[in-house]
């Protein structure tokens, strides 16, 4: 089966500033993918360049085997891939119901819109608890919760993650993680940006250390854990 | 009694074009950061349209239908040809292009249609006036008001309750989030200048009907009028827009009709001292926009 994501030696500049250094990765199809590393390392900028928000300098990215190299975001979504970004990002003043409405007309069919949207409703319950209240209202866990729900609404078959469970309460950390298995299970390809190395080492099936924008480590999860360079590259920040 | 009732309605009807001006101009400041110094421009398109149309033969109902489609052509075409290339560019930027845009139209109309005002003939029953008890209304400040309420509730039905509204809506807070949504920003981004521009056809049809001509700086005082309501209200905020526009337009009728003669040629001057006072009690203006804060 080909792969559901393969960056090849990708190049991200800001003006003078290279934040992404030739870096491969790959997420194998139904797999969960870890990009791990520091602050500033380059994982944001390395998922953004994948959903079509960033300019790509050098290298390529493809999507279940098609070049999807420097297409509109729009195209990426049509692809079949959807983001959960770094903050969460929800539409604050617009209700919890609005913001999956909203990201479910991409489906271009009401019908099926509202019955991803109930779909939603039915898996994370405290959604449908708050369904016309404004996203903003909601809590850092709620809003992340809306943010995969949102995201999920497409229909993707590749989700990107950006640090999905930075700023929240353990036990919503743990929650989040199921949830990660969870769509894993159901056949979703994940790439997931994490701070929290011990976890997304638990859930992943291979992991990629980035440092100052370039990999530094990769490998199966149970190799990385016990790796001093891992340690000393990621820890250490 | 009489006189604060004709005023009242003369004050709803002025300042329903204002409210509907500012709305124009809050919409698209909210989503792209313009301060669409052109507005005027396309108000003054719109009253050029109905202008010609008529010229050319056209009923007149037609070509008020025809000056709603040239206002909106307008603000599409500036949208496409002059603001969508800056997209993302600093509000100062923005701004002196949008001075650009306005400069060049003034010029194109003086030169293409006149300098001086053209007339604008309705048929005279338009202009008729109606008896309620005892006391006489116009016609045109009436359905002034009724056609500003109407544009107001289709506005909100948009807003709240159409995936474009909902679009429009979160385009204002994080339009890249949009995107990365799937959505093409640059329809929302079309459709709100659209929007725009539909008002803004409401207005100089009113404008129009009530003044009998148009000239090239038709659209450039009221819209100057809606800054300031924009800034009165609360800039980016759409409710704030529309009450800035109406108590502008209620404080000038009031003035206008209520203030000594000898202190006419300040009329604006107290408009606008009105306005300032209002700010200093309130910076963020009446209803401020809701800050979107991004983590
Ligand atoms: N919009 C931007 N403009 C300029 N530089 C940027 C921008 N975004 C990120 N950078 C820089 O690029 C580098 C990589 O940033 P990036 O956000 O991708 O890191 P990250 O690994 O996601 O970090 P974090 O864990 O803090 O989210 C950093 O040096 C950062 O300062
Ligand atoms: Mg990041």
């Amino acid at each position: 089966m080909e792969n559901a994501l393969e960056i090849r030696n990708l190049d991200i500049r800001y003006g003078a500033v290279q934040a992404v250094r030739d870096v491969s990765l790959t997420v194998n199809a139904g797999k969960v993918t870890a990009l791990l590393g520091a602050n500033g390392a380059g994982k944001t900028t390395t998922v953004m360049a994948v959903a079509g928000a960033r300019k790509i300098a050098a290298g390529s990215v493809s999507i279940f085997g098609k070049d999807m190299t420097g297409a509109p975001e729009d195209a990426i979504v049509r692809s079949g891939v959807a983001i959960s970004p770094e903050g969460r990002r929800v539409f604050a003043s617009l209700s919890v119901e609005e913001n999956l409405t909203l990201a479910g007309s991409v489906l271009g069919d009401s019908a099926l819109m509202a019955e991803r949207r109930s779909a939603m409703m039915e898996r994370f319950p405290i959604l449908s608890e708050r369904r016309t209240q404004p996203a903003g209202l909601l809590s850092g866990g709620e809003q992340q919760m809306l943010a995969v729900a949102r995201a999920l609404m497409s229909m993707p078959k590749l989700l990107l993650m950006d640090e999905p469970s930075l700023g929240l309460a353990p036990q919503m950390v743990d929650q989040i993680f199921a949830i990660v298995e969870e769509l894993r299970n159901e056949g979703i390809s994940i790439l997931l940006v994490e701070q929290n190395a011990a976890l997304s080492l638990e859930v992943a099936d291979h992991a990629v250390v980035l440092a100052n924008g370039e990999v530094a480590a990769e490998g199966l999860p149970e190799d990385l854990k016990n790796n001093s360079l891992l340690h000393a590259a990621y820890l250490a920040a | 009694m009489e006189l604060l009732l004709q005023q009242t309605v003369n004050a709803l009807s002025l300042g329903g074009v204002y409210a509907m001006l500012a709305l124009g101009l809050a919409i698209v400041f909210s989503i792209v950061r313009l301060i669409n110094f052109a507005h005027g421009e396309i108000m003054t398109f719109g009253g050029y349209g109905i202008f010609l149309s008529l010229v050319f033969g056209f009923p007149p109902v037609a070509a008020l239908i025809i000056g709603l489609a040239a206002a909106v052509v307008m603000a599409l075409a500036m949208e496409r040809t002059a603001f969508r290339a800056m997209r993302g560019a600093d509000v100062v930027s923005l701004l002196i292009t949008s001075f650009a845009v306005s400069e060049i139209l003034k010029v194109l109309f003086q030169n293409g249609i006149s300098a001086r005002p053209v007339p604008i003939t309705f048929p005279a029953s338009w202009s008729g006036t109606y008896q309620v008890g005892d006391i006489t209304f116009g016609v045109v400040p009436t359905v002034s008001i009724l056609v500003t309420l109407a544009a107001l509730a289709g506005l909100t039905f948009l807003l709240r309750r159409t995936v474009s509204g909902m679009a429009m809506r979160a385009a204002a807070e994080d339009i890249e989030m949009l995107r990365l949504l799937g959505i093409r920003a640059n329809r929302v981004v079309a459709v709100a200048f659209a929007l725009s521009g539909l008002l803004a056809g409401i207005a100089a049809v009113i404008w129009t009907a009530q003044r009998g001509s148009v000239d090239p700086m038709m659209g450039f005082f009221p819209v100057l009028k809606a800054f300031i309501a924009t800034v009165l209200g609360g800039l980016g905020s759409l409710g704030g827009a529309v009450l800035g526009g109406f108590a502008i337009g209620i404080v000038e009728v009031l003035a206008q009709a209520f203030l000594p003669e000898t202190l006419a040629p300040y009329r604006d001057a107290i408009v606008l001292a009105a306005v300032i006072a209002a700010l200093l009690w309130r910076p963020d203006g009446l209803l401020p926009a809701a800050k979107t804060s991004r983590s």
